[in-house]
């Protein structure tokens, strides 16, 4: 019930501890020089590019410095996180490990959403098991002086803790507000402390590096968005699961492979991603085309493209931290005026102005959750208005 | 709340505040296990926390308000969340969540007059590829429809009495 993988993933074949020796193998200074040959960029949406993150957390001046695994999955439509957790979590653990050599941290931390509660038992099997095995603890594999242990942490059920300055609010005990960048976690994070925050997907993808080596991961892909990329993939389509493709797919061959080819819009990235309509199903999903954290939601023929909108708002109401005004008050205007539509109240001319408060909402708001809110119901208004006007008024 | 009640909180929430320390970071674990036991963290627990952790209770408060599987209100034994976001939607969760609404007597937001169920809306539940999804407490469902929602609900109220006849052999010895 908890894992559902279409086909054997890269990381059925990765040798237990495999990339872990080699990385201890290695000095601080090759460690990094591997991540950025291999051109690894965050899979949890952003794209930052790991060696740079990690680079500056490593070069930061303190004693105390975190590592911390974003295992805060919220975006609408995806759940990869969860299957590599279920089936994977001694990859993570050990991308985690590698992180803290890198950097110099002693103490990691697993932020889990709270839906995920029942992740738990079995994550704590593994972390317990790798202590027993001298993987964790005082002295890791064997190297004196390399002393590094990782502790779960629950959320409470919010989406913006996704958000890694977020995530370190709510780990100090704080209402998950996003904090002004900069300064960045690199340098100050968790108790002002150097922080890395990475998602589950990168750290395993980190593990497996060292494994296969940066050039096997760079020989898949584009030039810009290196490596393979885990999707979770839901909606009106024939195999509904997780899928791992090279960067750089086009969203016809994804569907292919999914069983998807009537669809007549995909959503790519979630609720703040975009809504792709048929007409450019030839665009490449990679960082620098369609970006993705890899929700991929296919849309049918009959589905109706103003209710998918008014659920997408729904949540950006919901899960707004209530901090900065666009963010707030644009997402339920937005919403209102979804409602106007479909009650057929809504004068073009309104609906332009709706569109230029999104737009506003994209430049003026704190976090990404505002500065991507807007996205998709931007998206839908500009490649459905056929279908989202002209709804007949109740009266 | 009968005093005994209270000297009962007063001391899980020492416990707790002892195995996760008196720094601020320690908040949302302390409320975590006030959640889980109490059902609720009512006004008297957030002070009991404030007092501990040495922070003003707006602070907690705050914090409380914040997360939504945090709550001032009472919570039934059993929470059902049920995912509303737009794969499960279009999986047909409407039919899911009126199945409910009948078959426990509730709205969605409403805790049933013996407190027993919760009944919430849930956002992405991370289930997406098998909706409808909902949880119950901690445990995951997946595929409902609105004929499984029945023995779902019958499953839980087994679970209870399984508690009631451990509590009634216990008094028993």
């Amino acid at each position: 019930m908890i894992s559902s993988t279409q086909a054997p993933l890269t990381f059925s074949s990765v040798e237990a501890n495999a990339g872990l020796k080699v990385a201890l193998g290695q000095k601080r200074a090759d460690i990094l020089e591997t991540l950025r040959r291999s051109g690894v960029r965050g899979r949890g949406g952003a794209g930052f590019p790991v060696a740079v993150k990690w680079n500056l957390a490593a070069a930061a001046q303190s004693e105390r410095k975190f590592v911390v695994c974003n295992a805060d999955e919220g975006e609408p439509g995806t759940f990869k996180d969860r299957v590599l957790l279920s089936d994977y979590a001694d990859l993570v653990v050990e991308g985690m490990t590698i992180a803290a050599r890198a950097i110099g941290a002693k103490k990691g931390i697993l932020y889990l959403r709270a839906e995920y509660t029942y992740l738990v038992s079995h994550i704590e099997a593994v972390l317990e098991r790798r202590r027993k095995e001298s993987l964790l603890g005082q002295a890791v594999m064997g190297q004196n002086g390399f002393d590094f242990d990782i502790e779960i942490r629950m959320g409470a059920g919010a989406y913006i803790c996704g958000e890694e300055t977020a995530l370190i609010e709510s780990l100090e005990g704080n209402r998950g507000e996003p904090r002004n960048r900069p300064p960045f976690p690199v340098d100050t994070g968790f108790f002002g402390q150097p922080t890395v925050v990475n998602n589950v997907e990168t750290l395993a993808w980190i593990t497996t590096i060292f494994a296969k080596g940066a050039d096997w991961f760079k020989g898949i892909g584009t030039e810009k968005s290196t490596g393979p990329k885990i999707f979770s993939v839901s909606g009106d389509c024939e195999r509904a699961g997780v899928y791992e493709l090279p960067m750089g797919i086009t969203v016809e061959a994804l569907l292919k492979e999914v069983g998807g080819e009537n669809a007549k819009a995909v959503q790519i990235g979630g609720a703040s991603g975009h809504c792709i309509p048929a007409s450019e199903f030839n665009r490449a999903i990679a960082y620098e085309d369609v970006a993705t954290g890899g929700s991929i939601i296919v849309f049918g023929p009959e589905r109706d493209m103003l209710q998918v909108a008014h659920n997408f708002l729904e949540f950006f109401v919901d899960e707004s931290c209530g901090q900065c005004t666009p963010c707030r008050e644009g997402n339920a205007k937005l919403l209102e005026g979804v409602e106007m539509l479909q009650a057929g109240e809504c004068s073009s001319r309104y609906l332009r102005e709706l569109c230029q408060l999104g737009e506003t909402m994209q430049l003026a708001s704190k976090c990404g959750l505002g500065q991507s809110s807007p996205n998709a119901f931007l998206s839908i208004v500009k490649h459905f208005s056929h279908e989202i006007m002209s709804h007949k008024r109740a009266n | 709340m009968l005093v005994t009640d209270r000297d009962r909180m007063i001391e899980d929430i020492a416990s707790w505040a002892e195995t996760y320390g008196n720094a601020r970071s320690a908040l949302i674990p302390i409320l975590q296990n006030i959640q889980k036991k109490y059902c609720r963290i009512s006004d008297f627990a957030m002070q009991q926390v404030a007092d501990l952790l040495e922070i003003h209770p707006v602070e907690v408060y705050g914090v409380v308000s914040f997360y939504s599987f945090l709550s001032e209100k009472p919570h039934g034994r059993f929470v059902i969340r049920l995912c509303r976001t737009i794969s499960c939607d279009m999986a047909g969760k409407d039919a899911v969540a009126q199945q409910l609404e009948n078959d426990l007597g509730i709205r969605f937001g409403q805790t049933t007059p013996d407190e027993m169920f919760t009944l919430e809306w849930a956002n992405c539940l991370g289930l997406c590829e098998q909706g409808p999804a909902m949880l119950v407490n901690d445990q995951a469902f997946t595929r409902v429809t609105p004929e499984k929602v029945a023995d779902i609900i019958e499953g839980c109220r087994r679970q209870l009495s399984v508690f009631a006849s451990q509590r009634k052999e216990e008094h028993v010895v």
